[in-house]
């Protein structure tokens, strides 16, 4: 038996193996198709003070290898959360880690310390880099001032762990991953969706209706793997990577890149159950080469 | 290997046929190992195709037709682009990736004469609908249109279950023009049924609020995930946006904001 489990500030993950926020709903979603217990943990899609109805139709265009969305941050508010969902998170044997969003620091700040009080819940993860929403997300994640001030504002109210997803739509990734860490937050994810753009010539008109919208899927992996790269190099803190995961090979090349854990993303749409084939794929891997934590992998990558 | 856990399934399913019925339009039938869930018209499937490297997520397909008894089901599908061209060369015995039954089907309306119109492709579900209403007792009329003859098949299996009228919009078979011009939408309906191009149903819809007759509407909108996950499907409604692939494909018109 090898040993899967991770650390994340103050929880303990049963495998590195996690799903990523906007892309595994509550989970809920998915238990048709597998045994969602059985992930070291669920990223919830973003939760905001109050609720949001999202961005206008089409809201997504596929492109090579990848897909661009412009969801926005369509939910139904911090409030429905605790009474509609929280109650049925119980019945299951994972973490359920709460992405958190606002368009101002008083929002965010609500919205933690509404969370803090959550037994079940026991780590947020501070959404500063939504592509899709005029004001806050992405603004907080690419201006080093708001970052800091939005994430101290948040450490403040909020005591359990706190990890910080950080945008990839900057020129140095690890200053923002710094300021995470300076600020008292327990571990950073990345990346989130990149910046992007398409046009269906034929027509001349934007594919998707707000112009822009954010980039996932195999198309990122390479630039989400050398930032993983980069903010190891760069923080103590745990990081948690994704960005295109697909396959055991993928989480393998995270963390031989310094991430701690991994979160699988958009190729949840396309396999639903990839999640723990991924998994099952970390264990062989891990056997075929001798490893018997898997914590050994994170940063073994041989320069 | 097939995973089958509570109501939806993600199973791979083998290709028993897949046959052209003209240019654009082919039938592909697959057949499961396991006994078919429940499935009902104006529900869907995410079917994944391989071999396609520009086709990256699922293909949402509807069910044209369902046989509990040989296991078999049956798409009918417009060759569109990349992914569907894909789905037009796969050969007897190939598998197909499915994650089925998805979305709310059309429901059984109050009374007894039915009209089911559909535009090109959007035929597809109105078969499976039609068998059901007239399982059910009912009288059906079915008024499809097409751009032009070319893109006409065998229509017979739709008289066996009711009236047929037809348009194309260049008067090459049936009424020359639009389905939302043709003198039997002027009659007295119970509900009215649609499927197609959504100027189409717009008007439809239209039609039928004008008459207070109840319309249903299966929409065609762009999914990333099928199952609603991902909360691209939105579909603005009465309610708030709605996910077409979970309280979809199937709105009642009156519910929509379009
Ligand atoms: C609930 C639902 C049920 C459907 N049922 C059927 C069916 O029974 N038979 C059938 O032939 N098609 C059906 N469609 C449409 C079908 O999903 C698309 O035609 C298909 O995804 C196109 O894929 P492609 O790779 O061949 O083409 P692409 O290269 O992806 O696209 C080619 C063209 O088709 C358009 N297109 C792409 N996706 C869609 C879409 N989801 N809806 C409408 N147009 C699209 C594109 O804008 C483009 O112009 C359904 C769609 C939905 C949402
Ligand atoms: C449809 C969709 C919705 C998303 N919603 C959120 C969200 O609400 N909050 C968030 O932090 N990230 C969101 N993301 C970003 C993902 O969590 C992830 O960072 C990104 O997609 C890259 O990983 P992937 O390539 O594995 O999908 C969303 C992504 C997609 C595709
Ligand atoms: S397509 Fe993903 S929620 Fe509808």
């Amino acid at each position: 038996m090898v040993d899967l489990e991770v650390k994340i500030g103050g929880i303990t993950l049963k495998n590195p193996v996690t799903t990523a926020s906007g892309c595994f709903g509550y989970g809920l979603e998915y238990t048709d198709f597998l045994d969602i217990s059985r992930l070291g943990a669920i990223f919830t899609k973003a939760t905001t003070g109050e609720p949001r109805e999202g961005n206008p139709s089409p809201r997504m265009a596929e492109t090579p290898m990848g897909m661009i969305n412009s969801v926005g941050l369509q939910n139904k508010g911090v409030d429905h959360f605790i009474e509609h969902i929280y109650p049925h998170l119980s019945a299951y044997d994972t973490h359920f880690i709460v992405n958190v969003s606002g368009s101002t620091v008083e929002e965010y700040v609500e919205v933690a310390s509404k969370i803090d009080v959550l037994e079940k819940i026991p780590g947020i993860e501070l959404n500063i880099s939504c592509p899709n929403v005029k004001e806050g997300g992405m603004v907080f994640g690419t201006d080093p001032v708001s970052a800091r001030k939005v994430i101290r504002a948040v450490r403040e109210a909020y005591h359990k762990t706190l990890i910080v997803k950080l945008s990839p739509n900057v020129t140095s990734i690890k200053d923002f991953a710094l300021i995470a860490q300076e600020e008292g937050a327990d571990s950073v994810s990345l990346i989130n969706t990149l910046l992007a753009m398409a046009i269906d010539a034929e027509r001349r008109k934007p594919l998707i209706a707000r112009i822009t919208g954010g980039l996932s899927g195999p198309a990122v992996k390479p630039i989400a793997l050398r930032m993983v790269w980069e903010v190891a190099q760069a923080v103590e803190i745990p990081v948690i990577g994704l960005g295109g995961i697909s396959s055991a090979t993928d989480v393998i090349e995270f963390m031989l890149a310094g991430a701690t854990a991994v979160q699988v993303g958009t190729a949840n749409f396309i396999d639903p159950a990839i999640s723990l084939k991924i998994l099952e794929g970390i264990i062989d891997y891990m056997e075929r080469h001798g490893f018997s934590s898997v914590k050994e992998l994170t940063g073994a990558l041989e320069i | 290997m097939n995973q089958i856990i509570g109501k939806k399934r993600i199973e791979d399913l083998e290709v028993t046929g897949n046959k052209w019925l003209n240019e654009d339009y082919f039938v592909l039938t697959l057949r499961s190992e396991e006994i078919l869930p429940d499935i009902r018209a104006g529900q869907f499937t995410q079917v994944k195709v391989e071999g396609s490297p520009e086709t990256f997520l699922r293909r949402p397909i509807s069910f044209y037709d369902v046989h509990p008894s040989s296991r078999e089901i049956r798409l009918l599908i417009r060759k569109a682009g990349a992914g569907t061209k894909r789905l037009s060369a796969l050969n007897k015995g190939e598998k197909v990736n499915m994650i089925y039954p998805l979305g709310r089907p059309f429901s059984l309306l109050e009374g007894n004469r039915f009209l089911l119109v559909g535009g090109g492709v959007g035929l597809a579900p109105l078969y499976l609908l039609g068998k059901e209403l007239h399982r059910a007792g009912k009288e059906i009329v079915f008024l499809f249109g097409f751009r032009s003859a070319g893109q006409l098949f065998d229509l017979s299996q739709f008289k066996d279950l009711g009236e047929l009228y037809l348009t194309t919009e260049d008067g090459s078979k049936g009424e020359k023009g639009l389905v939302t011009g043709h003198p039997v939408m002027e009659q007295g309906w119970d509900a009215i049924y649609t499927c197609g191009p959504e100027p189409m149903m717009k008007v439809i819809a239209a039609v039928a609020a004008e008459k207070g007759v109840p319309c249903e509407a299966s929409l065609e909108t762009l999914m990333g995930c099928g199952f609603g996950a991902c909360l691209c499907c939105a579909v603005e409604t009465v309610h708030g946006m709605q996910r077409a692939c979970v309280e979809g494909p199937v709105f009642n018109t009156k519910e929509l904001l379009w």
